[in-house]
């Protein structure tokens, strides 16, 4: 087997607290090797923003940080997720309880076919939340910029909202439980410009409270919410396709003074 | 500056409907669609007028309520029979739907691809072919010689049988149509495997589910074959002199009509007419609640 070209810039340096310390080394999907050598802090109340080509594996490195990969069948994680001190990964850690602090939100709006209501009560309830539920809903829904558009259909099912309005639905259910951090997988990709950009200012507005992370296939996305950014690329000198951070830093930097030639061609349209 | 189309010197095509090969033959195959739907439907219809004109002139309120005539006798009814029917079918429901979902759950969410699962889809596929009366030589076997007595619930073992696939296979559909990114948003919320298949696969699915279930009773309810080696016939009622006779033969609807039809005597034709009216109505009841149930709550 050849040597692996060795990570060359040096890593980001962190400025805020890091709430998540995620050092990938290997992770297989089965004997696919889909992303090696990625070394990305995600820091408090920060939007760290993960762009790169398509099959770059943006999203499998998402999808780790929670243990989400875990349904998939054939995954195997080499390295470390250490989330407020504690490794994500470690002996005896139940990933189920990992996904409660860690949030996800994905591409596609998935609520559950449920009234609004109990959508956003469902993690709370899960939770055994012994408080009023009737307010965190509420809240949630204030959080995700909802609840002006539903507070007089909260019975009504959660799959009649609008594409923009089921994904500002997700978020709420996601933040009703106060996760630590919130994972989007592409949340706008699926939504037309107008409710992206109320997706966008939703982001910056949680940002306050929540630590995120934001895979992205749009440039300008990135440019316009996060305040870090992560580049990955395809390495495919090994006869397949293995995903690795090319660099990464703030995002002024990324766009404006990238170090690397590679993270200079993506972001002027060379390849993409 | 556009040209003035009709000052072109190129033809103009003609946009009119011309009459050629190929609407021909659309006449014929949408004629032939037409007749094949309309045949389709006869025998439902003709069966639903047979019914009613000559069944429905018997329906009363006592042969809801009164014990089927012997021989010569005038009047009576099928109340124990439609009591039989419905207590066995009930005793079918209980034995199959609860198997049903708990392996159509182990089919579509625990191990779908594991030879356990490849083995029970390809029974379950084979056993909807089982002609109903190999159910009744089952149950008879299984509960009519070991407990000595033709009885309900071996009727209702023989139903069972032929419910679970029905059950098995239409649950499991069901919950295969349940949105795989709603799945994941319920993992991605902190919930077990057995937390997503009890609040969000179960529930989701549960209306399609109780479709099947309705189609499996409503196919159980008219079946003859399986009883009349199971539970035979009885001219009394189940409950009576004070006890529940579940242990003794037991009368059903499907079996009233077969007994009843082959009789020289009139009122007991009559009887089976009504009878079968009484019959289709209840499927046809059966599958209208599983339309309602079946549409979604959300």
């Amino acid at each position: 087997m050849k040597v692996l070209p060795e990570q060359k810039t040096a890593p980001f340096e962190t400025q805020a607290p890091v709430v998540m310390d995620c050092k990938l080394d290997k992770i297989f999907y089965g004997n696919f090797m889909a992303v090696r050598d990625s070394h990305v802090p995600i820091e408090k109340n920060k939007i760290t923003g993960f762009i790169g080509p398509s099959g770059c594996g943006k999203s499998t490195v998402l999808r780790s940080l929670n243990r989400m990969n875990d349904l998939v069948r054939g995954f195997r994680f080499e390295g470390h997720v250490h989330f407020l001190g504690q490794d994500v990964y470690g002996k005896g850690v139940d990933p189920v309880v990992v996904r409660r602090y860690i949030g996800m939100v994905f591409q596609q709006p998935n609520p559950f076919s449920m009234s609004i209501f109990d959508n956003v009560a469902f993690g709370l309830r899960l939770n055994r939340y012994k408080g009023d539920l009737g307010d965190r809903v509420k809240h949630a829904l204030q959080g995700a910029a909802l609840w002006d558009e539903v507070k007089d259909k909260l019975k009504v099912s959660g799959l009649s909202l609008s594409g923009g309005q089921q994904q500002r639905l997700c978020i709420a259910r996601a933040i009703a439980t106060e996760p630590k951090v919130l994972l989007l997988d592409e949340p706008c990709s699926a939504l037309d410009p107008i409710a992206t950009r109320r997706v966008e200012e939703l982001m910056v507005e949680l940002k306050k409270d929540y630590t995120i992370a934001l895979v992205t296939h749009n440039m300008q996305q990135a440019i316009r919410v996060a305040d870090t950014t992560a580049f990955f690329s395809v390495d495919i000198s090994q006869g397949t396709r293995t995903g690795y951070l090319v660099e990464m830093g703030p995002t002024t930097q990324i766009f404006d003074s990238p170090r690397e030639q590679m993270t200079g061609d993506y972001i002027s349209g060379k390849f993409s | 500056m556009m040209r003035d189309l009709t000052s072109r010197t190129d033809p103009v095509p003609s946009l009119q409907r011309k009459f050629e090969g190929r609407a021909l033959r659309s006449l014929v195959l949408t004629t032939l669609v037409w007749g094949g739907a309309l045949l389709a439907s006869v025998p439902l219809i003709s069966v639903l007028y047979m019914l009613i004109t000559r069944g429905g002139a018997r329906l009363s309120l006592e042969v809801f309520t009164e014990l089927p005539p012997t021989g010569f006798e005038t009047g009576g009814g099928f109340g124990n029979a439609m009591a039989g029917t419905f207590v066995m079918v009930g005793i079918a429901a209980a034995i199959a739907v609860p198997v049903g979902i708990m392996a159509a759950i182990f089919l579509a969410e625990l191990g779908p691809d594991s030879k356990l699962a490849n083995a029970t889809r390809f029974a379950a596929k084979i056993l909807t072919g089982l002609p109903s009366i190999l159910a009744g030589v089952f149950a008879y076997a299984l509960v009519v010689i070991t407990t000595g007595t033709y009885s309900a619930p071996a009727g209702g073992v023989a139903l069972a049988v032929l419910m679970l696939p029905i059950v098995v296979l239409t649950a499991e559909e069901s919950m295969k149509m349940v949105p795989k990114i709603m799945k994941d948003a319920a993992y991605g919320m902190g919930c077990t495997r057995t937390q997503v298949i009890w609040k969000i696969v179960l529930p989701t699915g549960m209306p399609a589910i109780l479709t099947g279930v309705m189609l499996a009773i409503a196919r159980a309810a008219g079946e003859t074959a399986p009883l009349l080696f199971t539970a035979l016939f009885s001219n009394y009622w189940l409950y009576h002199e004070g006890n529940l006779a579940l242990m003794n033969p037991t009368a059903s609807l499907s079996v009233l009509i077969y007994n009843f039809s082959g009789m020289p005597f009139d009122n007991q034709l009559e009887l089976a007419w009504a009878a079968s009216l009484v019959l289709v109505l209840i499927v046809l009841f059966v599958n209208i609640v599983s339309r309602i149930f079946g549409k979604p709550k959300f």
